[in-house]
């Protein structure tokens, strides 16, 4: 069998991922990190999970095999210290949902930006590329 | 015999699901968006699919952190709507063509196509907001849905490349079933968003507008381009696109554009859709 193109080099591969600005992609190493934040906040998918947490978030979180610092995070909603320790955002979003948050308004805590100055941001065509590519590159 | 007759790539964005459901798709946000859509809705209503193969991905809803399957299809009698956090969408629940999509399976294993086989899942807005778009609102829903669950959440996701060749695949696996069945093939998802980190808000107007013009070129140069293209230029969330390779590649090498449209925005999301008729 011939391949038309050489195979890619899973080093390269992933080194490149950490040099997208103000992003964190969800490789396997985040994904292991944060495994229990993302099945605890897959846990709150069932409706009797959200009330026992809502009822005491924190006797709910000791359930879980998750570090101080993780259970610190999700109490304070901090999205992107909980990107950094692995959560994905359609594992996070169960959070938000519990909250009655809308996505995008959730979404919008992780930028610099107010709710209101996002959303028009959002409005008026969204976040250029431009400039926001490459760390490295500055393009 | 069945065969491919078009395909379709479209958004899946949830806010579309909540627009349909709660009447707002007249209004001045949506409406450009669903009139966009239109000519696309008379074009189903004619062509009356037998089973669409439907590819998207899953959202944490029926799939957990847990066991990731790269590509998985649908071999069961029917899905229910997920409770994606608010309770299910109120929608019919969604058929499957159990015969076609084992049938699919079994061609695709035999053509070194390692698929997972579900049996029973309930499906998410990535599945349910693109049957919304094309059929509105009916007691139940119009063909049969053989779903295509790609895994474009943790890395590494599928190649461009791959994704083409699955869908040639496909559509070898539908012309040999014996039935005469009318297939379309959908991918979904897409097109740039980013709805995480600082970066959150990122759309590519021009990007994603170059994409759906090499959708409509008569050759296959889409397939190569790499994941760090997709996540620099559409944002992180803007590798779903990938699954629309798949559509793409059961087309065949020259297809005939039918309709496209794109929107900028909904919710975080630039929105667009494109119908192919294979043309070789
Ligand atoms: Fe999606």
């Amino acid at each position: 069998m011939t391949h038309d193109k050489p195979r890619q080099n899973i080093h390269e591969y992933l080194a490149e991922f950490e040099d997208i600005p103000g992003t964190r992609v969800f490789t396997a190493a985040r994904a292991r990190k944060g495994y229990w934040i993302n099945q605890f906040a897959m846990s709150l998918m069932k409706s009797e999970n959200r009330e026992r947490f809502k009822a005491d978030e924190r006797a709910y979180l000791d359930e879980w095999n998750i570090s101080e610092q993780a259970k610190q995070a999700i109490l304070a909603r901090d999205y992107n210290t909980l990107l950094d320790l692995g959560g994905n955002v359609y594992f996070l979003s169960k959070l938000f949902s519990t909250d009655g948050l809308p996505f995008a308004e959730a979404v919008s805590t992780m930028t610099d930006m107010t709710w209101p100055e996002y959303r028009q941001m959002m409005l008026d065509g969204g976040r250029s590329p431009e400039g926001n590519r490459s760390i490295k590159g500055g393009y | 015999m069945a065969r491919i007759t078009a395909g379709v790539g479209s958004s899946h964005v949830p806010l579309l699901g909540v627009a349909v459901d709660q009447g707002k798709w007249q209004d001045d946000y949506f409406g450009p968006i669903f009139k966009g859509y239109e000519w696309t809705r008379e074009w189903e209503r004619r062509e009356k699919p037998d089973v669409v193969i439907l590819v998207y991905n899953d959202h944490a809803s029926a799939f957990d952190a847990n066991i990731i399957p790269t590509f998985a299809i649908g071999c069961g009698e029917r899905y229910k709507p997920a409770d994606e956090g608010w309770g299910p969408r109120p929608v019919p629940d969604v058929e499957g063509h159990a015969d076609l999509a084992w049938h699919i399976a079994q061609s695709l294993i035999l053509e070194d196509f390692d698929m997972t086989i579900i049996n029973e899942m309930d499906v998410d807005h990535g599945l349910t907001v693109p049957l919304s778009m094309m059929f509105g609102q009916p007691e139940k829903w119009p063909c049969k849905v053989v779903p295509l669950a790609v895994n474009v959440v943790t890395y590494p996701v599928p190649s461009g490349n791959r994704c083409w060749a699955l869908g040639e695949a496909i559509a070898r696996a539908v012309e040999s079933f014996p039935e005469d069945l009318n297939v379309q093939i959908w991918g979904t998802g897409g097109m740039s968003h980013q709805l995480q980190g600082p970066r959150a808000g990122l759309l590519n107007r021009e990007w994603d507008n170059r994409f759906l013009d090499m959708l409509e070129a008569d050759n296959d140069e889409v397939r190569h381009i790499p994941h760090i293209e997709y996540l620099r230029e559409t944002g992180s969330e803007g590798i779903e696109m990938v699954m629309w390779l798949i559509m793409r590649g059961a087309l065949g090498k020259k297809v005939k554009r039918l309709n496209r449209h794109y929107h900028i925005p909904c919710s975080n999301t630039a929105i667009g859709h494109i119908v192919l008729e294979p043309a070789d």
